[in-house]
């Protein structure tokens, strides 16, 4: 599962942008994703521009 | 506060201050809705535009211009350092005042606005956008509207709720970061640009003067590069070798769509500006002037629909970006494409031999046909701009 370091985040709209699945959702300064919409297709991982995106320990299943 | 207007704008940047102000100068009723509690802060952008981007909509005051800008240094990876002087000014500004009396000028109009009012679904009355559903101090509300123009920006979802397929593809992404730096000793008229697979692969490194000792520092990266590396490794790296000392004022992430303009930009009741429309000019990454015409293109029209009561109007917005802006995209984005594939040795090259051009002969647009000599099919595209 991919998770969003809130604390880190400058809540700057890159990965909501580059989502295909628009399986997050950013507010003035909060931001997660919307799991069940979510493909795991690391595509905000990239593009995230300060590295504040990652796949938490579980992993991929 | 009604909650039934003519026309709703998400989202107030330049693209949706524009919207709105077109709008409401033929006398409808907009509302203007911003999810930040402040319009023009965070600032996410590095702030350069054209003298000529800024006039075609609102005189240049010294109250948002924090540099004038009359020379380019273009720095290739060895650092050979070309220099080109231009008669049109630019500017950087300060976008958090600039925004921010955009807005004004919108509200002198007649646009309600409402800050900290986030957007989260659409209304829809067969078929067609019919108004949206927003948040604000905790409430769920509704508003209805005829038109909903949606500026929410690079996260845009508005659109994607309308059915518009408006999610960019993550390799024409540029991530960005940026910080504002102090005791910068660069010259406060010049932008400055580096490029090169150590500072920026795919991209570009930019340093904008926001004054004399203090300026924008930053680049870009595809999301393709990001893969890899980000953009924080790449500006720290840059940092620590040039600037160790210099304070940071203020450090923002952002991401730029540098691709073409999305197919469709309008749908029943629902048109798409700026960077919600991928109105970014891909070569440069600016989105400020572009947003602000398709603000104004989309403002105008929505408003001439209204009252001719013909709400299929609205399509024609399509045509008129196209011819007015799009198609100039998409040379620009051919152009883009063909300078992102460049090695080190081939910026190197292109550098030596413009150095070899008289100072006086130096434009931006010799520099292209230098940099795409090599490439008669770009260099078709790049003649084609500057005729247009």
């Amino acid at each position: 599962m991919i998770e969003i370091l809130p604390d880190k985040c400058d809540f700057c709209g890159c990965c909501v942008g580059v989502c295909p699945e628009d399986a997050i959702e950013l507010k003035e300064a909060e931001i997660f994703i919307i799991d069940p919409r979510c493909t795991n297709c690391a595509k905000c991982i990239w593009s995230c521009p300060i590295e504040v995106i990652r796949f938490n320990k579980e992993g991929v299943t | 506060m009604k909650n039934e207007y003519d026309i709703i704008v998400v989202g107030a940047g330049p693209a949706g201050s524009m919207a709105a102000r077109f709008a409401a100068e033929q006398g409808l009723s907009v509302l203007m809705l911003e999810k930040d509690r402040d319009v023009g802060y965070p600032v996410r952008c590095g702030e350069a535009i054209s003298k000529k981007g800024v006039e075609e909509f609102i005189p240049s005051d010294e109250k948002w211009i924090t540099a004038h800008i009359n020379k380019f240094s273009m720095n290739s990876p060895d650092g050979t350092e070309v220099i080109i002087e231009f008669d049109d000014e630019g500017y950087v500004l300060e976008r958090r005042i600039f925004d921010y009396e955009l807005a004004k000028i919108a509200a002198i109009a007649g646009t309600e606005i409402l800050t900290r009012a986030y957007v989260n679904g659409l209304l829809f009355n067969n078929g067609k956008v019919s108004g949206v559903k927003y948040e604000f101090r905790g409430e769920q509300k509704e508003a209805k509207g005829k038109i909903v123009i949606a500026a929410d920006g690079v996260e845009s979802r508005v659109g994607r709720w309308a059915g518009l397929k408006t999610h960019i593809d993550f390799r024409e992404m540029e991530c960005c970061a940026q910080i504002t730096a102090s005791n910068i000793s660069v010259d406060k008229n010049t932008c400055y640009f580096f490029f090169g697979e150590d500072v920026s692969p795919g991209g570009y490194f930019w340093i904008f003067p926001k004054g004399s000792d203090i300026a924008n520092i930053g680049l870009g990266v595809s999301g393709i590069v990001g893969k890899k590396r980000s953009a924080l490794s790449f500006l720290n790296q840059f940092m620590d070798k040039h600037h160790p000392n210099s304070p940071v004022l203020t450090s923002i992430a952002g991401g730029v769509p540098c691709s073409v303009t999305l197919d469709k930009i309008s749908a029943p009741g629902i048109m798409l500006v700026g960077d919600a429309a991928r109105q970014v000019n891909p070569l440069s990454g600016g989105g400020i002037a572009s947003g602000m015409i398709g603000g104004s293109i989309a403002g105008k029209i929505a408003g001439e629909a209204i009252k001719m009561n013909k709400l299929d109007h609205i399509f024609s917005y399509d045509k008129e970006w196209h011819n007015r802006i799009g198609k100039r995209h998409e040379i620009y984005n051919r152009i883009k494409v063909g300078i992102y594939k460049f090695s080190d040795d081939k910026f190197n090259k292109i550098a030596h031999s413009f150095t070899k051009v008289p100072y006086e002969k130096r434009t931006l647009g010799r520099l292209f046909t230098t940099a795409l000599w090599n490439q008669p099919s770009l260099l078709i595209d790049v003649a084609k701009v500057f005729i247009v």
